[in-house]
């Protein structure tokens, strides 16, 4: 990483660092994770950032906090290259990448109108991950595409 | 065949599929038999929406095995005019029956009620999304006139909308047919029905007029367009007319065509259809007894 790049995104101290986010997706990456700040968690935010490997890509950078694998496999629906890094003491001591989970809960939100889940009913939204999108697991509704669209906020 | 819950005919497998049908076969045969083999046992009927052939059957199903019906009655008679959701509804009718039919507006209300009881619960219609116990009924009326396997069914209508059209798809998959599927392009085969008709590897063809394949056909099956998919009557007027039939059209029709319908219908079609030999929907209908006499009789084994 160049000075240049540093100064953009500066190092933390310990949390989670995640990295090679498909450009313009940060925001959504943060919504998907229910952090909006409002917990007073210190959060760093790189959008269009050059990168050798994607062109340009998005960072984020969650001070304090230490995201699970779980919470963090339902960002590969918008940013499947993404990298995870677990710091302490300013040292990364885990790196991960993202893996497609086989379903995901109460993240998106169905676009069918008439889902039982979009009603005032006891449910979260339920989808099936399959290989080129999601599909809701009690209307069947199928979405290909700009998932993020359709994130829950 | 083992469920706790019918809720989409996805879940149906040939053995299910059969296993229903033979016990149907078993008690249109002989009815007597099965007379008072559930005695003193409750079914609960849940239907938020209006409902003639499916209400009727069902309570005609369980009287006829020795059961009978509590019923909530209209919405705007229960307590979810009151605000009640359909969670606490169908936990707390769970108390007062056996098993519970439920129809509802909402595409999913089936599956999400049967997380939340422990009794056997019937998709008896959810919106948009899938009607199994229809799709049964279909079958054996199918069956008995036709056979399934080998099977060349026309499938006509709003097959965006009708869930008896889903169910009927999914389930046919199970057998060797080729499904011909007849629509304006507005109401074609949603997405997910067509994901799975692929999974499936299932033989499909998609038309928007019946002319070219209906001599090819052995059983055509039609659905109501309704006028609230279009946006003015004249548009809904223009294109459900070239999707009707009367007995001029089915001149063309092989002559041991079955025509069958799910009912109501409108005008889709013509009354002089019902003189002919190709006429099935009222039998069809009646068929809804002992189908769903059957499929009773194998959710509710155990409790015997």
């Amino acid at each position: 990483m160049t000075a240049d790049r540093e100064l953009r995104v500066s190092k933390i101290s310990s949390g989670t660092v995640i990295d090679h986010i498909t450009s313009g997706q940060a925001l959504n990456v943060l919504a998907i994770l229910g952090i909006d700040g409002t917990d007073g968690e210190v959060v760093s935010i790189g959008m269009n950032v050059p990168s050798d490997r994607l062109g340009t890509k998005d960072i984020v950078k969650v001070e304090g906090r230490e995201l699970s694998q779980s919470e963090l496999d339902v960002l590969s629906l918008i940013a499947p290259v993404a990298t995870i890094n677990i710091i302490r003491d300013y040292d990364v001591v885990e790196k991960h990448r993202v893996d497609r989970p086989t379903e995901v809960t109460g993240v998106l939100q169905c676009p069918n109108h008439n889902c039982i889940t979009t009603e005032d009913e006891p449910v979260d939204s339920h989808f099936e991950v399959l290989d080129d999108g999601v599909r809701c697991v009690y209307c069947d509704t199928i979405i290909r595409e700009d998932l993020a669209a359709h994130i829950l906020v | 065949m083992r469920h706790d819950h019918v809720i989409s005919a996805k879940q149906l497998t040939r053995g299910d599929i059969e296993s229903v049908l033979d016990r149907a076969s078993d008690i249109a045969a002989d009815p007597g038999t099965y007379a008072g083999r559930h005695q003193g046992t409750l079914l609960g009927l849940l239907f938020f929406e209006p409902s003639t052939r499916t209400k009727m059957s069902f309570s005609a199903a369980i009287k006829r095995l020795g059961g009978d019906v509590v019923d909530m009655g209209p919405v705007d008679a229960s307590s979810v005019k009151k605000g009640e959701s359909l969670a606490d509804t169908v936990r707390v009718i769970e108390g007062y029956a056996d098993a519970l039919v439920l129809r509802h507006p909402s595409e999913g209300s089936a599956k999400m009620a049967a997380e939340y009881v422990d009794v056997p619960l019937i998709n008896a219609g959810d919106g948009a999304g899938q009607h199994p116990t229809q799709t049964l009924l279909d079958l054996y009326t199918i069956r008995e006139n036709a056979g399934l396997d080998g099977l060349r069914i026309g499938i006509m209508g709003d097959l965006k909308y009708g869930r008896t059209v889903h169910s009927l798809a999914h389930a046919l998959t199970n057998f060797e047919t080729t499904q011909h599927f007849v629509s304006p392009e507005t109401l074609a085969l949603p997405r997910n029905v067509r994901y799975d008709l692929h999974e499936e590897g299932a033989s499909v063809k998609e038309h928007t007029d019946l002319e070219h394949i209906l001599p090819d056909l052995d059983v055509l099956y039609v659905t109501r367009i309704q006028r609230e998919r279009f946006p003015d009557e004249s548009e809904y007027r223009a294109v459900a007319g070239q999707y009707q039939i009367d007995a001029e059209t089915l001149e063309a029709a092989a002559d041991d065509l079955v025509v069958m319908h799910p009912l109501p219908r409108v005008d889709e079609i013509a009354s002089d259809v019902d003189e002919t030999e190709h006429a099935r929907y009222f039998e069809q209908a009646h068929n809804g007894v002992p189908v769903r006499m059957a499929l009773l009789d194998h959710l509710l084994e155990g409790d015997r």
